[in-house]
């Protein structure tokens, strides 16, 4: 029999002839085993689960997808109406994931990073600031600092009468426990053109680091891409904005009778849940930031300054990209987590994928079942999908070793 | 050499030591700790001030509202409510009893502080490392403990039967955390050697579970615990709601327990698998002796943290009607009695508190146990 590697078949003896010693007789056995018993596991929960289906008179099945939901939703990004389908509140909450999920990552990235640098400060008030910060939030559940935001600050905010403003008056932004009333942009004609010039001035960054890297290898001059791109990302729109006449009409929010009129308001499900989810995550991300900075050698630092880079080079060209190695994988699992961790929206009505669909349609219809695998295959996917870009991402930053 | 003379020939070159002088008053003390970290650079005295101002700026007013103006007796809301009227401590001294036992017979509490002294006997022994009858302290601990404490917490079969539905408060988060930490270890542990397993069949289950319960979030694991186990039970077995709960949240951490177990197993170099193999010791043998003794005491930090997580995870109960530490706090929100604009916030703090005490501890806990293990791993 030919030797194979590994720890399974520690005592592999072909003087024995007796079967039940041969490793691969038992590895068998035991794997027939287990085939079995979750073969079995399985066929009895599915027959457990036609029976009770059918005891309770609930037809399985994807049809609901199709029927009148006719139940309000609190926050759309798509249009939704109660006369709209189930499916279409399904989307509705998965948008409502997917937004506060990404602005999660990008507001959980920049305190994170900033909260993880402070913590390696030399400065010692800021130093002890960022630990204090790092140690009370990750110890406290998510939860309660969600419901800490949504109960304990933005619910006992004044509300709309008690804040002061004039009946009719209209104001630049305000902050009341109906949630946070900021200007509502409404695009007039010619609006989109400012959209394609925005897409243009990304475009032509991409184009000008490209030059600017080939460049360098050549001749070995640097070339100011960042701000130059910064430049044409905000003057190109910019231009546009005002060579198209200014399409945009701006409308403010007023106070009128009890509630404000007109603008955008955030409502403050959403500020609570985004509060929770960024400032919880951010300690974690601080830690992970502050480990990688730390996991790059000494040596490196003193090799860069001993070539003559500034400290403001060292740590952009050697300490950094030699950092992002270590802190970009325990970073996908902490987006992942804030992914996931944005189901508990649920509790403070902020409605997601969770609250919309796995609560209400799941108690309007009863169907447990389809819409509790849904809505976990919809997350399985969403965590897949992070993880293969990430993986492809981490792959182009990981040096070759030897 | 011959020929040189001791004297110096060179004037100018000193012929003894310069006595070392004390060093410059802006580098010690006081001063000089000021100096290298507040002030080392204008930047940083500029960074120094803004924060100085910002803290200036919060913590009179936290702790004015935690102290100072802090309402420490009353029996309503009236005494707190107010203009400027810090926490409500009085609402927390009132639910107390609440707060830690849930509706459990206020006589039969008795049964509950027996539990909970049993369990710190068992621990403390077990955590202080000098202290010996380690293993006799863990088979106390993982054996005769849960019996005791289950026949004393719902009374099965001697004492006056308390549902689980009685149950609440701290009493409920302890029972899901520890039962979860207590299940999700070796649990863990099997499933990381199933990952780690040659038999593809096992190796394949061990990955689509453990990929599973990572790529779901644990409120869709206490739904489905909660609506979908019923469905595929047998219609005559009914299972206890805290139960479901605990199978769900077990399930789920042994899941991220098995990552941070394999991370260990991988981090052991193979000659030790093949020196367990060259010893004639069977799998287990050499997983229990060898492998697993070293892998674990890597990764306890890992470990330690999903233990974190697990703890603060076990607050999720509330979102499908198990009233844990923070369930009943904000169930007593709406208390009557007790409404007022400081309410939310005093409970939510309390609770907060008593969650961090905890955490923090095992956090502190596997920091002076892995200086102690750390017995020359690191290159």
């Amino acid at each position: 029999m030919a030797h194979t590697d590994g720890v399974a078949d520690g005592t592999e003896d072909s003087g024995r002839a007796s079967l039940i010693y041969d490793p691969k007789v038992r590895g068998v056995f035991f794997q027939a085993i287990l085939i079995i018993v979750v073969a079995y596991l399985v066929y009895s929960g599915i027959s457990n689960a036609a029976g009770n289906l059918a005891r309770a008179g609930i037809a399985s099945g994807f049809d609901f997808f199709g029927e009148r939901a006719g139940f309000e939703i609190g926050q759309t990004l798509v249009h939704y109406t109660n006369d709209s389908t189930y499916f279409r509140a399904f989307l509705v909450g998965l948008l409502n994931t997917l937004m506060v999920s990404a602005l999660g990552i990008l507001f959980a990235t920049i305190i994170g990073f900033i909260v993880g640098l402070a913590r390696l400060s030399r400065n010692y008030l800021i130093r002890k600031l960022a630990t204090v910060y790092v140690e009370t939030l990750r110890n406290i559940p998510l939860l309660l600092q969600l419901l800490f935001w949504y109960k304990a600050v933005l619910a006992v905010l004044p509300n709309p009468r008690e804040t002061g403003l004039e009946q009719g008056t209209t104001v630049l932004w305000t902050l009341n426990n109906r949630g946070l009333y900021i200007p509502r942009l409404i695009p007039e004609a010619g609006a989109s053109a400012i959209l394609v010039a925005a897409i243009i001035a990304i475009a032509l960054w991409v184009v000008i680091g490209m030059w600017a890297g080939k460049r360098q290898m050549r001749t070995g001059q640097q070339f100011p891409t960042f701000l130059t791109g910064l430049a044409i990302l905000v003057g190109l729109p910019l231009l546009t904005f005002f060579l198209t006449g200014m399409p945009f009409d701006v409308e403010f929010s007023a106070l009128q009778g009890f509630n404000m009129s007109g603008g955008t308001v955030i409502r403050p499900e959403f500020i609570a849940l985004l509060l929770g989810l960024s400032l919880y995550t951010a300690s974690f991300i601080a830690e992970i930031v502050r480990a990688g900075i730390l996991a790059v050698a000494k040596g490196q630092t003193e090799a860069a300054y001993a070539l003559g880079l500034s400290p403001n080079h060292t740590s952009r060209l050697v300490i950094i990209p030699q950092a992002m190695r270590v802190i970009i994988p325990p970073l996908t699992s902490q987006y992942l987590n804030l992914t996931k961790n944005s189901s508990l929206a649920v509790a403070i009505g902020y409605p997601d994928l969770v609250a919309v669909f796995g609560g209400t349609v799941l108690n309007q219809t009863g169907q447990a079942v389809e819409v509790i695998t849904i809505t976990m295959l919809v997350y399985l996917t969403i965590s897949l999908l992070t993880s293969a870009f990430m993986n492809w991402f981490n792959s182009r930053v990981a040096l070759v070793e030897r | 050499m011959p020929g040189i003379e001791n004297a110096n020939p060179f004037a100018y070159v000193s012929t003894e030591t310069i006595p070392q002088s004390p060093p410059p008053t802006a580098a010690k003390g006081v001063a000089g700790w000021l100096k290298t970290n507040l002030f080392a650079t204008p930047r940083d005295t500029v960074l120094t001030i803004i924060v100085a101002l910002i803290l200036l700026w919060i913590v009179p007013p936290m702790l004015n509202w935690l102290f100072f103006d802090a309402v420490w007796t009353g029996d309503g809301r009236e005494a707190c409510l107010g203009e400027h009227v810090g926490a409500c401590w009085a609402f927390v001294e009132a639910k107390f009893g609440q707060f830690m036992y849930g509706r459990y017979p206020a006589e039969l509490r008795w049964r509950v502080d027996l539990t909970g002294f049993l369990l710190i006997a068992g621990l403390v022994p077990i955590a202080i490392p000098s202290v010996p009858y380690k293993r006799e302290n863990a088979i106390y601990l993982l054996v005769v403990f849960p019996i005791i404490a289950f026949m004393l917490l719902t009374g099965w079969p001697f004492l006056e039967p308390v549902e689980t539905s009685r149950w609440g408060g701290l009493l409920v988060t302890l029972v899901v955390a520890i039962v979860g930490i207590v299940v999700s270890f070796p649990l863990g542990i099997l499933l990381a050697l199933g990952r780690r397993s040659n038999l593809p069949i096992v190796k394949t289950m061990s990955v689509i579970f453990i990929e599973f319960w990572r790529g779901v979030p644990l409120i869709t694991v206490l739904f489905m615990s909660s609506v979908m186990l019923p469905l595929f039970l047998p219609a005559d077995v009914s299972f206890d709601k805290l139960l479901r709960a605990l199978i769900g949240v077990a399930l789920f951490s042994s899941a991220y327990m098995a990552e941070v177990i394999r991370g260990g197993l991988q981090a052991i170099p193979k000659g030790q698998y093949e020196a367990a193999n060259a010893m004639a010791l069977t799998y287990w043998q050499g997983m229990r002796l060898i492998i697993l003794p070293q892998a674990l005491k890597l990764v306890i930090p890992g470990i330690v943290n999903t233990f974190i997580g697990l703890f603060k995870d076990t607050s999720l109960v509330l979102i499908i009607g198990i009233f844990d530490l923070l369930g009943i706090v904000q169930q007593n929100f709406t208390d009557t009695n007790w409404i007022s604009p400081a309410t939310p916030a005093t409970g939510l703090v309390f609770a907060a508190f008593i969650y961090f005490i905890f955490c923090f501890g095992m956090s502190r806990y596997s920091a002076f146990m892995e200086e102690r293990l750390d017995t020359g791993h690191k290159r």
